[in-house]
C-alpha cells in the first residue's frame, strides 16, 4: 500500500516549516494543505483536537501533533535515508535538549521585538540577542549543531531566519552586527536545497507580521 | 570500566522525581544529591550551565539536563524495561501526553493554585477543561503508556502526589471522583506501584513547603488596589 502523507500548515510558520524540511531531506511525497488559522477547517480541529494547531502531520489517516515530535516521527518511521537525529544516545540527548532550548526561548522572545513597544521592546532585543549568543556557543566551530552534518537543531532553528529580516526592522537592529558567526552557519545552512526551498521570501513574512500588528495594535 | 550514573535532584522536585523513577524501574545503580537550591553546588553549576536548573543526570562523567530528556536518555541507554513502545506512532502519541503534561496541566494547574478570587476560578476552570484531555486519553486504558507505566506515566505522574498537596492548601478540590473517575483510578494506582510508592516526599514538608510558596501570591491580592 502507498503511503498516504498530508501536512497541515501554514506558510510562514517556523515550526510547518521544520516539517517541510524533514519530509524533503527524506524525498517523502505529501500533499500539502495550507491551513486558514483565523477560520480553522474541520480536517484541522479534528485532527488535533486539544490544541488546534499546526503542523500537523497525517500518515495513512493518522494525526502527529507537535514539530519536534512530528520530526522524530519521521526520522523514525522513514529511517533509512538522511538521519536526522545522531544514532549516539548521549549525542541524541544533546540534540533534544538543544531543541527544546529553541523551543523554550526563541519563539516568545523573537515576538516581542516585534509585537511590543518601548522599554519591553528593548528588553526582547537584548533577551533574544542573548539567546542567538548562547546557540552561537554551542555551535563553536563546526558548520552545523549536528557536527559536519545537518541535522536535527539545524532543522528546528534554520526556520526562524526567514522571520529575522521582520525583528531586525521593527527591533531596529542587525543579527549580523550582533552574531556574525551566526549568520554564517545560516549561509551553511540555506547551501541546502531542501532548506531554500522550504523557508518563504522574507519580505512576504514582513508584510504578514506587519498585518498582524495592526491586528494586535502594537503603535 | 564501572558505569557512574550521579543524580543531581532536589528532596521535592517532581522533574528530579521522573528521573529517580525511571533510573530504579530500571534497575540502574545510581548514587544521588539533593541540591540545595539556595546555594547550588559547583557540580551543578558546571554540569547545567545553561539553566543551573534540577535534574542533572551525569553518566561517566557526562551530563544531560531537561527531565524529560534524560527519561529518553536513559530509555534508550538501558535497555531494560522499556518505557517507550517500538512503534514510531505510539512513541509519538506518548512523547505528544508527555509535553502536553508540561506544557499545559503543569502551567494551568499551578495557576489554579497561585491565583486568588475571580481569577482563580477562571483558573480553576481552565485547569478542568485542560484535565478532560486526559480523562478521555485514558479510555481503555490502565496507564497512559498502556497496561503497564510508560513515558508519559513518568511525565504526568507528579499529579498522583502533588494534587492532593494542592487542594489542602486551597481548600478546593480540583481532581473530584464523580467528574474525573479514570483519572483519579490512575492517580491511585500510580501512586501504589512498586518502586514509585517508596519514593514519595514527606506529605506534610511538601503541605508546609508549598504553603510558603503561594504566601507572596496571597499577600499581593490582598494589598488594596
Amino acid at each position: 500500500m502507498a503511503d498516504e502523507v498530508i501536512l497541515l500548515d501554514f506558510w510562514a510558520s517556523m515550526f510547518g516549516i521544520r516539517v517541510r524540511i524533514a519530509l524533503a531531506e527524506k524525498g517523502i511525497k505529501y500533499e500539502y494543505k495550507e491551513q486558514d488559522l483565523f477560520n480553522k477547517s474541520p480536517l484541522l480541529l479534528q485532527m488535533n483536537p486539544v490544541h488546534k494547531k499546526i503542523p500537523v502531520l497525517i500518515h495513512n489517516g493518522k494525526s502527529v501533533c507537535e514539530s519536534s515530535i512530528i520530526v522524530q516521527y519521521i526520522d523514525e518511521v522513514w529511517k533509512d535515508k538522511a538521519p536526522l537525529l545522531p544514532y549516539d544516545p548521549y549525542q541524541r540527548a544533546q540534540a533534544r535538549f538543544w531543541a527544546d532550548f529553541i523551543d523554550k526561548k526563541m519563539y516568545d522572545t523573537s515576538r516581542k521585538t516585534w509585537a511590543t513597544k518601548g522599554e519591553e521592546q528593548e528588553a526582547a532585543k537584548k533577551e533574544f540577542i542573548e539567546v542567538l549568543k548562547t546557540l552561537g556557543g554551542e555551535l563553536g566551530d563546526k558548520p552545523f549543531f549536528g557536527g559536519d552534518n545537518f541535522g536535527y537543531v539545524d532543522l528546528c532553528l534554520i526556520p526562524y531566519y526567514c522571520w529575522f529580516y521582520s525583528y531586525e526592522t521593527f527591533g531596529k537592529f542587525s543579527v549580523e552586527a550582533e552574531c556574525p558567526k551566526f549568520i554564517a552557519w545560516v549561509t551553511r545552512c540555506l547551501q541546502r536545497e531542501t532548506v531554500a526551498k522550504a523557508l518563504p521570501d522574507e519580505k512576504k513574512v514582513f508584510e504578514f507580521v506587519s498585518v498582524l500588528r495592526e491586528k494586535i495594535r502594537v503603535e | 570500566m564501572a558505569e557512574e550514573v550521579k543524580l543531581l535532584k532536589t528532596w521535592s522536585s517532581p522533574f528530579g522525581l521522573r528521573a529517580f523513577w525511571i533510573l530504579k524501574l530500571k534497575g540502574v545503580q545510581f548514587d544521588f544529591i539533593d541540591e540545595d537550591l539556595s546555594n547550588k553546588s559547583p557540580l551543578l553549576l558546571q554540569s547545567n550551565p545553561v539553566y543551573k536548573k534540577v535534574p542533572v543526570l551525569i553518566h561517566n562523567g557526562k551530563p544531560i539536563s531537561e527531565s524529560l530528556v534524560i527519561l529518553e536518555y536513559v530509555d534508550e541507554t538501558w535497555k531494560q524495561n522499556p518505557l517507550l513502545p517500538e512503534d514510531p506512532y505510539e512513541r509519538a502519541r506518548a512523547r505528544f501526553w508527555a509535553k502536553f503534561g508540561d506544557d499545559k496541566v503543569l502551567a494551568s494547574i499551578w495557576n489554579a493554585f497561585i491565583k486568588q478570587g475571580k481569577e482563580q476560578e477562571e483558573a480553576i476552570g481552565l485547569a478542568i477543561e485542560t484535565l478532560k484531555f486526559l480523562e478521555e486519553e485514558l479510555k481503555g486504558k490502565r496507564f497512559f503508556g498502556g497496561e503497564k507505566i510508560g513515558l508519559p506515566d513518568l511525565a504526568l505522574g507528579w499529579l498522583a502526589n502533588l494534587i492532593g498537596v494542592f487542594e489542602e492548601v486551597i481548600g478546593v478540590k480540583l481532581i473530584e471522583k464523580e467528574r474525573f473517575p479514570l483519572l483519579s483510578a490512575w492517580m491511585q494506582e500510580f501512586a501504589e506501584a512498586p518502586v514509585i510508592k517508596e519514593s514519595w516526599p514527606p506529605h506534610e514538608k511538601l503541605v508546609t513547603k508549598f504553603r510558603a510558596m503561594r504566601e507572596p501570591y496571597v499577600a499581593a491580592a490582598a494589598q488594596p488596589k
